[in-house]
């Protein structure tokens, strides 16, 4: 028997424990949805469990408040806007980041947060705004950028802080009684940063186990066995698949440097709404960085958008296919939501690999 | 996003370097790690190194790096 074969076997003998009652499990993390739908994991787990696509790609959790304001900073004739590029396409209430582009505003795709400090550098007469998206595993990079803008001296790099940290988001969906969820497969690499102790707080407080997995099918598959055992013997805890980077600890010197910049505030996610702690705001220290505060712009409050689900969707409220627009008017090509737009979105990935469901 | 791959490093300098990616060299920064040395295997992430390797799972990442090697 093979060691997948193995672990398929171990979730089938679960699965049959707790049947009929089911298994509803959700993994956060962009990389996970991907390797999920092109793996086709869901086809060959049992009728009675679920693994669902939460809210674990950054630039699907962005609210429109964030793009449009963005946008608008685009517009200002001094602004250099450096995005991540999956940022570009999403839609805001009005426009796209890639929209405003081909109106004439200079929005730059970076790779890193460092790429955008490039820029400033070598424009020193341009005001350069980098859009800060990112979980636990992106932010300690940005924050060491914006240490190191200020330890240069340069007066023409700005952010918009738009970090999350993903623990108060497991919270506020296990607190979300339309959710019903049993189990959490952890993301990988925000483990690496945060530790496996991070979860340690929401399994003891709420009763549902917490596995951190690798990104190969196999090591999700593994995974979700681990999650399963614990559920069919009633002892919720916290476990690690992805041993080879993550251990309990995580790592502290990143998460000082967080420290040294951010603070944990109110933050809005899309589909999630206003969640506390869980956004990473800038430090007093740090506040000149602050675009929305340097451009004098207040981020309106998000409209629903007409027709799209990708609210519920980020929240394993309802599968892609429920939403109405899913492959009819919301394609990778002509997106209308988030998830559809990001290559790590849950539509987007649903729509290129598991599409023959509809 | 969160997207992470392991590197090799060969060449650092304070806290930055390079890191060798199955043969393709890119800059990194080894700020968030302690004692980076050449030849070690670390995770990196938007440019940032951010988890050290344990010498058996470099040795299980070369490997992997030799048999792509092969087939490709």
């Amino acid at each position: 028997m093979s060691t997948v074969e193995k672990f398929l076997a171990e979730i089938r003998a679960h699965a049959k424990k707790l049947a009929p009652a089911p298994a509803r499990l959700m993994e956060i993390c962009g990389t996970h949805t991907v390797s999920v739908a092109r793996g086709g994991i869901r086809d060959i787990l049992p009728e009675n469990v679920s693994l669902l696509s939460g809210p674990g790609c950054p630039v699907c959790v962005t609210p429109d408040s964030v793009i449009d304001a963005a946008i608008s900073l685009a517009e200002n004739p001094s602004v250099v806007i450096a995005t991540f590029g999956d940022m570009m396409k999403v839609p805001g209430t009005e426009k796209s980041l890639e929209k405003a582009r081909a109106e004439g505003a200079d929005v730059r795709m970076v790779y890193s947060a460092p790429d955008a400090l490039d820029i400033a550098r070598r424009n020193p007469e341009r005001k350069i705004v980098f859009i800060a998206v990112g979980f636990e595993t992106t932010q300690p990079g940005n924050a060491l950028t914006i240490e190191r803008a200020r330890a240069e001296g340069l007066k023409n790099f700005f952010v918009i802080p738009a970090g999350k940290l993903i623990p108060p988001a497991m919270k506020a969906l296990l607190e979300d009684k339309e959710s019903r969820l049993d189990g959490f497969l952890c993301p990988g690499h925000v483990s690496v940063i945060i530790g496996a102790n991070a979860y340690r707080p929401l399994a003891r407080a709420y009763g549902k186990p917490c596995v951190v997995a690798g990104f190969e099918p196999e090591e999700i598959i593994e995974g979700i066995a681990m999650l399963l055992k614990m559920l069919a013997e009633k002892k919720p805890g916290v476990a690690i698949q992805y041993r080879k980077v993550v251990d309990d600890e995580g790592n502290a010197k990143a998460r000082r440097i967080l420290d040294r910049v951010y603070r944990a505030g109110d933050s809005e996610w899309r589909g999630l709404g206003v969640i506390p702690e869980s956004g990473y705001l800038l430090r007093n220290e740090y506040a000149d960085f602050d675009a929305f505060a340097h451009f004098g712009i207040e981020p309106r409050a998000s409209r629903p958008r007409k027709g799209c689900r990708c609210g519920e969707v980020l929240q394993g409220k309802i599968a892609p296919f429920a939403c109405p627009l899913f492959g009819k008017g919301c394609t990778p090509e002509h997106p209308i939501g988030p998830c559809m737009v990001s290559s790590e979105g849950t539509c987007g990935a649903y729509y290129r690999y598991n599409r023959k469901q509809v | 996003m969160c997207l992470a791959v392991p590197a090799k490093v060969i060449e650092i300098s304070g806290n930055r370097g390079v890191v060798s990616i199955r043969g393709n060299d890119i800059k990194a920064d080894f700020t968030m790690l302690d004692d980076v040395k050449l030849g070690d295997f670390v995770l990196i992430h938007a440019g940032f190194a951010i988890k050290k390797y344990d010498p058996e799972e470099a040795r299980e990442i070369l490997k992997i790096w030799d048999e792509v090697r092969e087939k490709t």
